[in-house]
């Protein structure tokens, strides 16, 4: 099957007063029809660069290289008018912080339609027809009277469900979701992820999760890929990187996080240290310095992310970790 | 852990801030951010106070330090009732209850270097200490907190925010206090930091001694440090036991919602798992539900609920384990 999106080499750099930035170093991937991708980093990752590059969306000093193709379609470099007729209607995006991704003067009715009226060329009325069914779907009660309100009427939880219906009313084929429920209580998060379960479940939408929270990969995703310093560091189906990871700084975020479901874990595994400066980032692995298996051939070469499995892949010079944690070199 | 006397004693705890009903000169009426929360602690333990926003955990961990005036209700402090003590008055109490913030860099002043903001308090308590002896003082924490003390000359703004967050421990250790509030310490930090950061004040807290008040949204990292667990909602405590019994026999609906909300960082676990999703949010604390303040978004909320308020009871359990609510399981 042909891929949604397919990234070849993507790079990010950033030019700042003290210097190139490199956020995102030649990484590559596909996402196929109906998967639902987790990406999961720290800060600094690199993990909402790589798709605000694919969206067109990088800030000013910003640059993107590479390619990253959606259906067959070449988005790097692509004149604005004609991106506009993919980012928005086929591929979408939803953010951290919905109050801050929704026009606080423009009534919801208004937001909502105005993609369908641009992009699809439908009547206002057919529009606010299609708008009060997408309301429905991402289960806003009362969705009558609360499609003619403005977002500040809306509580966290539920604006949250308005940006995700401005994101779906299009029927994208790619929705890339980028930290959607950070910013939420628990017991609205627990809503917005069931919300996001349900969408993924129901169709041929592909989705994207970007996130530093395992936990909410591990209900959603069936594959994840976990970025370090710019590149990503393992890839593989959900089960296999929390059950068996081998990448040392995937070992490490699995169990660095304290679990609700283990009684018997006294003290955490700790990964040690802080991640690289992107700056100056070491001519070997970014990881070396945190990592306590680290060897000569680390410091003096990159390792790639090469496959070890059927659909797994790392970039580690180790040979692996056998099924008690041992290391393999 | 809770041999003897509780070191601190909340009876009836009320925080009321005055919010008007609009207009400049406009009647007010009170936000109950805190409303009748009674607890102790103990020397040397942890008591993860856990709660969404606007639970008002922040609030009960500030007025604990008389940083913000309780409308009624005790805070006793080895035997000493601090409200409505004066500024002056309180000075002695100071040294023995400090606090950790949540944005480590934003609670360090940028002016100041590492070793001038660890040993302010120093400066306030001890302000006669000769030079050399302060030095020490400060190096010898900086140690403790994994701190290089070669540092203690450099600003905020060069260490990360795992770094800076352990300067503001520093800074709270340095007098030897009795008990420690902390303020969601790891909310800012970065998954692999965050192990870091619980791990050094667990040792901290087994070399010392010190109390600690752990306020944090997410209950795995609560059930992690804490030795008791308190679960509010609204400004009420719903739930109070000890932290493992509160997980594998919550009794209140809205902890077994909130246990049940978090997402467990396994697949296999997360697709076999029923999750309770409360529905909507939390209510405005303005204008409270009557009754049981959580009976709007409680799955088996009955008549009674809407009319009686539940006491904090043991309800037929073990004595530590209290819960309000008229139909615990």
């Amino acid at each position: 099957m042909a891929a949604v999106l397919s990234v070849k080499d993507l790079s990010v750099r950033f030019s700042t007063p003290e210097g190139a930035v490199s956020a995102v170093s030649g990484v590559s991937f596909d996402v196929e029809q109906g998967e639902c991708v987790g990406i999961v980093g720290e800060s600094g990752s690199g993990k909402s660069q790589t798709f605000m590059a694919v969206m067109g969306l990088l800030a000013s000093n910003g640059r993107a290289t590479g390619s990253a193709k959606f259906r067959g379609e070449e988005l790097v470099g692509m004149k604005i008018d004609k991106l506009n007729k993919i980012r928005g209607s086929k591929m979408t995006m939803i953010f951290q912080d919905p109050m801050t991704s929704l026009t606080p003067h423009l009534k919801i009715s208004r937001q909502l339609t105005e993609v369908l009226v641009l992009h699809k060329g439908m009547s206002e009325r057919d529009a606010r027809v299609k708008a009060l069914e997408i309301l429905d779907r991402v289960k806003i009660p009362d969705a009558k009277q609360r499609i003619d309100q403005y977002p500040h009427e809306f509580s966290g939880g539920m604006r949250q469900r308005v940006m995700i219906a401005m994101a779906l009313i299009c029927e994208p084929e790619l929705l890339i979701a980028d930290e959607p429920s950070t910013a939420l209580d628990v017991t609205v998060q627990a809503q917005i992820l069931e919300l996001m379960q349900e969408l993924s479940a129901q169709g041929n939408m592909s989705i994207i999760m970007i996130t530093h929270d395992l936990g909410v990969v591990a209900g959603l995703c069936n594959r994840v890929m976990v970025m370090y310093a710019g590149e990503f560091c393992e890839t593989g189906p959900v089960g296999d990187i929390f059950h068996d990871p081998q990448h040392p700084y995937a070992r490490g975020l699995v169990s660095s996080i304290p679990r609700l479901d283990r009684v018997d874990e006294v003290r955490l595994q700790a990964i040690p240290g802080q991640p690289p400066n992107l700056q100056r980032l070491p001519k070997g692995c970014t990881f070396q310095e945190r990592c306590e298996f680290v060897f000569d051939r680390c410091i003096a070469e990159r390792p790639k992310l090469i496959g070890f499995a059927p659909e797994r892949a790392k970039s580690c010079h180790l040979k692996g970790f056998d099924k008690v944690g041992a290391v393999i070199r | 852990m809770s041999g003897g006397a509780p070191i601190l004693s909340v009876k009836n705890l009320r925080v009321h801030f005055p919010v008007t009903r609009g207009g400049l000169f406009g009647a007010t009426r009170p936000l109950k951010a805190v409303d009748g929360v009674s607890f102790d602690m103990y020397a040397g333990e942890t008591l993860g106070i856990v709660g969404e926003s606007g639970s008002g955990k922040s609030t009960i961990g500030r007025a604990v330090l008389q940083l913000i005036k309780s409308t009624s209700g005790r805070v006793v402090w080895l035997g000493t009732d601090l409200a409505g003590k004066t500024r002056t008055q309180m000075k002695p109490y100071r040294r023995q209850m400090q606090i950790v913030f949540q944005d480590p860099l934003a609670s360090l002043n940028p002016r100041m270097t590492a070793g001038d903001i660890i040993a302010e308090p120093l400066d306030t308590f001890e302000p006669g200490l000769p030079a050399d002896a302060r030095k020490r003082r400060v190096q010898e924490i900086m140690e403790k907190v994994g701190l290089l003390p070669q540092m203690i000359n450099r600003y905020p703004h060069e260490f990360s925010g795992g770094q800076n967050q352990r300067i503001g421990i520093a800074r709270a250790m340095i007098l030897k206090p009795k008990l420690i509030v902390a303020d969601e310490p790891v909310s800012s930090l970065d998954v692999s930091i965050r192990a870091q950061i619980i791990n050094l004040l667990a040792d901290l807290q087994k070399d010392s001694g010190v109390a600690l008040m752990f306020i944090s949204h997410d209950l795995a990292i609560v059930r992690h440090v804490s030795h008791r667990v308190l679960v509010l909602y609204l400004g009420k405590i719903m739930e109070l036991a000890e932290a493992q019994a509160l997980l594998s026999r919550s009794r209140h609906p809205y902890t077994q919602a909130l246990v049940s909300a978090a997402p467990v960082p396994d697949p296999s676990i997360e697709a076999g798992k029923k999750r309770i999703v409360l529905q909507g949010d939390l209510p405005s604390p303005l204008n409270p539900p009557s009754g049981c303040v959580f009976r709007t978004r409680c799955p088996i909320a009955k008549p009674k609920c809407a009319k009686e308020i539940p006491a904090l009871e043991s309800r037929g359990g073990d004595a530590s384990h209290v819960v309000a609510c008229h139909f615990p399981s």
